[in-house]
């Protein structure tokens, strides 16, 4: 088991956000959360990243359990993510925004940067040539120099996944890779997914609400409703489960 | 924008991306900066100095709240340390060549420690909390009369050389120019490094900041240690150019200029920090002689007004300040039969939710 979740519980004034779940996802998997908006999937990536401090369970990654661990810790453990709503560097462009997801390889110190020695124009060029690799693999080659301030909402997202695998994580969280996108832009998403986890080896473990792109990439899917789990296993059983079906439609 | 040809690397990590042109207009602007004193006289040169100074308090001023995006209205503070570590060391038989130096590295590890309310605090709460130490600076050089001869002020004593004593004017403009570009260059390799790096991701979402594994605390401690650092030697300079120091001359008052000199001259840049100096200690030159154009003579809400005035121009025509009027300008003469209006049009943003 790459990750897993036991007995996972989190409440926010009384709300129980995520109620007692437990799941695991093997190495090589993409793993799909589905639900109704507010159903806690955001929040259980916002407890694997340990923004959010869980009310009980435990969280294992990789053998170890991270349920202490500090946020900013969870990178180095093997562990990146995008955000729901797009978290980039805006000022900055994309070039930069892909070399700062390298941070964590970093062995440089202040003083050095401040002169630029060689071993920080050495560590440059290696940072550098990662994420030309990763352009390449994500096509921005004609976004490289621009702000991200300036890009449409479709790049952004596709950025902010190249942001995340510059961290050369072993587990990559995705929230709703597909949300905002047009079809042609979902479909390049569906190959991207993929290729991230074929080509790359990656574990994924995505929250998505587009069911066509759900059923065409996860190996398997979890769903939830306020908080507990309501159908886990194969896609086109649990996306058809009636639960499932009643849940989305809200009654 | 300019197409820049590459063939490596390594040179999008140059400091001059673009190669000789951009290079040359530096070397020009080196070139008259070091010509200047035999052209004009003490009084432009003494000037000129204080535009130097106010740089390289600024490059420390851009650190933080430029590139870290913290904002601190206690810049005065550090600029008093610095002066009066200084002076004090020098009172105690340290040359100036060592004193300054250390002056300096004392401002930075006070910066890390008044920096420690940033780690908590956002915004204008933490800028609340840096003009508080900004008052409480300004009231323990009043009082700790041993180190700072408190009201009554400190005077500075000479910088000697080789048996010389170094001359406030000319001498020590140079030295100024040169702390002023080591400063820049110093900055503008933090820029190009993981650290400014890692200081941009701080200011632009420490959220992600920290989902990709940048420790924000330390980034953000490293920003004030940075910022008091450069700062510190800026204040030190000050001392020295102004001779005596007294508690008065590092008020919010201070803090505020130091604050319009970076919005005018545009935030972000390093470039910016130069042509905000600039205007710092043109803009009163430009203010008297007004003044004496007018029949009531002296008019002291003129300055405060005219500072005011400028700010909220430059806000609402052009956020990037002067730094981005002249990139504007000299983008427009560069591109001038393919310049369209609209081409350095605002940047679109997209609506974002406190929630992750
Ligand atoms: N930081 C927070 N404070 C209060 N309530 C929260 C917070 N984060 C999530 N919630 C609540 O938890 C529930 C699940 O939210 P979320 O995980 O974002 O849902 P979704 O499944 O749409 O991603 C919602 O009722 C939401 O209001
Ligand atoms: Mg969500």
């Amino acid at each position: 088991m790459l990750l897993e979740a036991r007995e996972l519980s989190v409440s926010f004034g009384g709300i129980k956000a995520v109620d007692s779940i437990s799941f695991a996802v093997e190495p090589g998997e993409i793993f799909t959360i589905i639900g109704p908006n507010g159903a806690g999937k955001t929040t259980i990536f916002n407890l694997v990243s340990r923004i959010y401090n869980p009310t009980g369970g435990e969280i294992v990654f990789d053998g170890r359990p991270i349920t202490r661990v500090p946020p900013q810790a969870i990178a180095r453990m093997g562990i990146a993510r995008t955000f729901q709503n797009i978290e980039l560097f805006d000022h900055a462009s994309v070039i930069d925004n892909l070399l700062v997801g390298c941070h964590i390889r970093s062995r440089t110190n202040l003083l050095a940067d401040m002169l630029f020695l060689p071993v920080v124009q050495r560590q440059e060029e290696t940072f550098r040539r990662k994420v030309e690799e990763i352009i390449e693999f994500l096509e921005l080659e004609h976004h490289r120099e621009a702000t991200i301030g300036s890009l449409a909402y479709g790049i952004r997202k596709v950025v902010e996944i190249g942001r995340a695998l510059a961290l050369e994580p072993k587990l990559l969280l995705l929230d709703e890779p597909s949300s905002g996108l047009n079809p042609e832009e979902t479909d390049d998403m569906v190959h991207w997914i993929r290729d991230i986890r074929d080509d790359l080896g990656v574990t994924i473990i995505m929250v998505e609400h587009d069911m066509s792109l759900v059923r065409r990439v996860s190996d398997r899917v979890l769903a939830m409703e306020s908080g507990r789990i309501i159908a886990l296993g194969a896609p086109d059983a649990v996306v058809s489960d009636p639960q499932v079906v009643r849940a989305y439609l809200g009654d | 924008m300019r197409y820049v040809l590459r063939t490596s690397y390594r040179q999008d990590t140059r400091l001059f991306k673009e190669g000789l042109p951009q290079y040359g207009w530096y070397l020009v602007w080196l070139a008259l900066a070091l010509v200047a004193p035999l052209f004009l006289g003490v009084h432009l040169v003494s000037q000129l100095t204080f535009i130097l100074i106010f740089a390289i308090a600024g490059i420390g001023y851009q650190i933080l709240l430029g590139y870290t995006g913290l904002l601190s209205l206690g810049q005065a503070a550090f600029l008093a340390i610095g002066a009066y570590a200084c002076v004090f060391l020098e009172k105690q038989g340290l040359h100036f060549a060592l004193a300054l130096p250390a002056a300096a590295l004392l401002t930075g590890v006070v910066g890390a420690v008044l920096g420690l309310p940033a780690l908590r605090l956002k915004g204008l709460y933490l800028a609340m909390a840096t003009m508080a130490i900004g008052f409480i600076v300004e009231e323990v050089a009043a009082r700790w009369t041993f180190v700072t001869g408190g009201n009554s002020g400190a005077s500075v004593p000479r910088i000697e050389a080789f048996g010389y004593v170094l001359s406030r004017d000319v001498p020590f403009y140079f030295l100024c120019l040169a702390l002023c570009i080591a400063s820049l260059w110093f900055a503008a390799n933090i820029l190009r490094s993981p650290t400014g790096r890692a200081m941009a991701a701080v200011r632009d979402s420490d959220i992600a900041a920290q989902s990709i594994g940048v420790e924000v605390a330390q980034v953000k401690t490293k920003a004030f240690a940075l910022s008091a650092f450069f700062t510190g030697i800026a204040g030190a300079l000050m001392a020295h150019k102004l001779s005596f120091i007294s508690p008065e001359q590092f008020t919010l008052h201070l803090s505020i200029e130091l604050l319009l000199m970076i919005l005018i001259g545009g935030i972000g840049s390093l470039r910016g920090v130069v042509f905000g100096a600039a205007f710092l200690v043109a803009m009163p030159e430009l203010i008297a002689e007004i003044e004496r154009m007018l029949p009531g003579g002296s008019q002291p809400a003129l300055r405060p007004m005219a500072f005011g005035l400028l700010l909220v121009l430059v806000m609402l025509f052009e956020p990037r300040g002067i730094n981005g009027l002249v990139e504007k300008i000299t983008g427009y003469f560069r591109l001038m039969p393919l310049y369209r209006k609209g081409m350095f049009a605002r940047q679109r943003g997209f609506a974002k939710s406190e929630r992750w």
